[in-house]
């Protein structure tokens, strides 16, 4: 089976900087490809890569089949889900319309667009007849980050990026989200590429874990793999996980 | 007061507005697209702002002068105060809405281009909704001052309520001065508060 998306040989140069150098790896579907390191890894990069926000400056990125380079991007962007930190909401769209937006852009009829929207509210705890209606700015940090999510699955897209969608919840809100993520997975079993910077969050939802350190891949492995794979940065990363010596 | 001071009143009241209305429409008319022009061509920024700038540093009864030997544009009468008042009117509205654009969340820009909108739903569903309490803040400074300038605009023909404020000065007429003044002071007020009420009423997102 071909990859559904897949990172041939690419490097991004940003404002003189390489970001990412040489980066190659696939992504299979119906896999949750964690993307881990530190800020500057390039971690995030790569992500917007995947949905034409960013192109490479040298490699390609497959996405089903076709270079995003090949892609019309505007149709490539609709076919992938989009979820990140404080969610980007549309401040001036109910949370509804927010949710709705894709369908909309994609001229589904406006019956349908809404049936959708309250179905993916269900999905995500957020009752549709006290929330619909709702501004972004009448919700909760978390209670954003989910219609968030259910904005990025509206249109049914094949693949999901997340580009460190719990980072700014608090811890309660965000454990209770990581759960929800997990609980939407292995009902809907969707492709997502998943960025963040927090190793246990990794372990977590992760199905494989590509650890980027300074625009390389320098760690590619199962979770149980990860944990006991050898290096200086993945020693870094796990050491995060040590709480021994931290005080009490 | 007589019955043909009252007409009179009245009848550059209504010069007074139109001068007012077809200034202001012509100049927003101008100033947003130019205004959301320059979002996109940043190296433009400077040079057009400049431009809207030395507009406004020009003294109004300058301006008006400069404009009359000015063919085509300007000349006496109605067309020439029009185009001084559409030059004054830019800025404040060309700037507010460069600024409301780019004032807009850059997380809410970027999701939007991830979502799949094309530059223009961008623009009309994201960019200037988010902007418009900006832009309109930029239109109502705008109007108020051309309500005011715009009684210099009898200098050169132009008509309006300056007719009253400049034929008062003439005849040391303190009546014929507040006919004018009077009115205009009023419409400023009205304009300042309408266009402010309409600032609120759009979403504080």
């Amino acid at each position: 089976m071909t990859p559904l998306v897949s990172f041939r040989n690419v490097s991004c140069r940003l404002g003189g900087k390489d970001v990412l150098r040489g980066l190659s790896l696939d992504v299979e579907a119906g896999e949750t490809l964690v993307l881990l390191g530190r800020s500057g890894s390039g971690k995030t990069t790569a992500l917007k890569m995947v949905n034409a926000l960013l192109l490479p400056s040298a490699g390609e990125v497959w996405v089903e089949g076709t270079p995003t380079v090949a892609w019309d991007a505007i149709r490539l962007r609709r076919r992938i889900g989009y979820v990140i930190q404080d969610a980007g909401l549309f401040p001036h769209f109910t949370v509804e319309q927010n949710v709705g937006l894709v369908p909309r852009l994609e001229g589904w009829p406006a019956e349908k667009i809404r049936a959708r929207a309250h179905a993916l509210l269900e999905q995500v705890e957020l009752p549709p007849a006290q929330f619909a209606a709702r501004y972004p700015r009448e919700l909760s940090g978390g209670q954003r980050q989910r219609v968030g999510v259910a904005r990025a699955l509206a249109a049914d897209p094949p693949i999901l990026l997340f580009d460190e969608p719990f980072g700014a919840l608090d811890p309660v809100t965000r454990v209770e989200l990581q759960r929800q993520f997990l609980a939407l997975r292995r009902e809907i079993g969707k492709t997502a590429i998943f960025v963040t910077h927090d190793v246990r969050e990794a372990l977590l939802v992760a199905t494989r874990i590509a650890l980027l350190h300074e625009g390389r891949l320098a760690v590619l492995a199962a979770p149980a793999e990860f944990l006991r794979a050898q290096g200086e940065e993945v020693h870094a990363f796990l050491s995060c996980l040590d709480t021994q010596g931290m005080p009490a | 007061m007589t019955a043909a001071l009252w007409n009179e009143i009245v009848e550059l009241t209504v010069e007074h507005l139109v001068l007012v209305v077809v200034s202001m429409a012509i100049a927003i008319a101008v100033a947003v697209p130019v205004g959301v022009l320059l979002t996109r061509r940043a190296p433009l920024q400077r040079w057009v702002l400049g431009f809207a700038n030395v507009m406004q540093t020009v003294p109004s009864l300058a301006l008006f002068g400069f404009l009359i030997p000015i063919p085509l544009l300007g000349g006496i009468g109605k067309h020439t105060a029009i185009v001084a008042l559409v030059l004054y009117a830019l800025l404040p509205v060309l700037r507010n809405t460069l600024t409301g654009i780019l004032g807009v969340d850059r997380v809410v820009r970027e999701s939007a281009i991830a979502m799949g909108m094309t530059g223009r739903q961008l623009l009309w569903e994201v960019e200037l909704p988010l902007a418009a309490r900006t832009i309109l803040a930029g239109v109502r400074v705008a109007t108020v001052t051309t309500i005011g300038t715009a009684t210099i605009a009898a200098v050169i023909g132009g008509g309006g309520l300056g007719v009253f404020i400049f034929r008062g000065l003439a005849s040391v007429d303190t009546a014929q001065i507040l006919a004018g003044a009077v009115p205009a002071a009023l419409i400023a007020l009205l304009a300042d508060g309408g266009l402010g009420w309409a600032e609120k009423k759009l979403s504080p997102a």
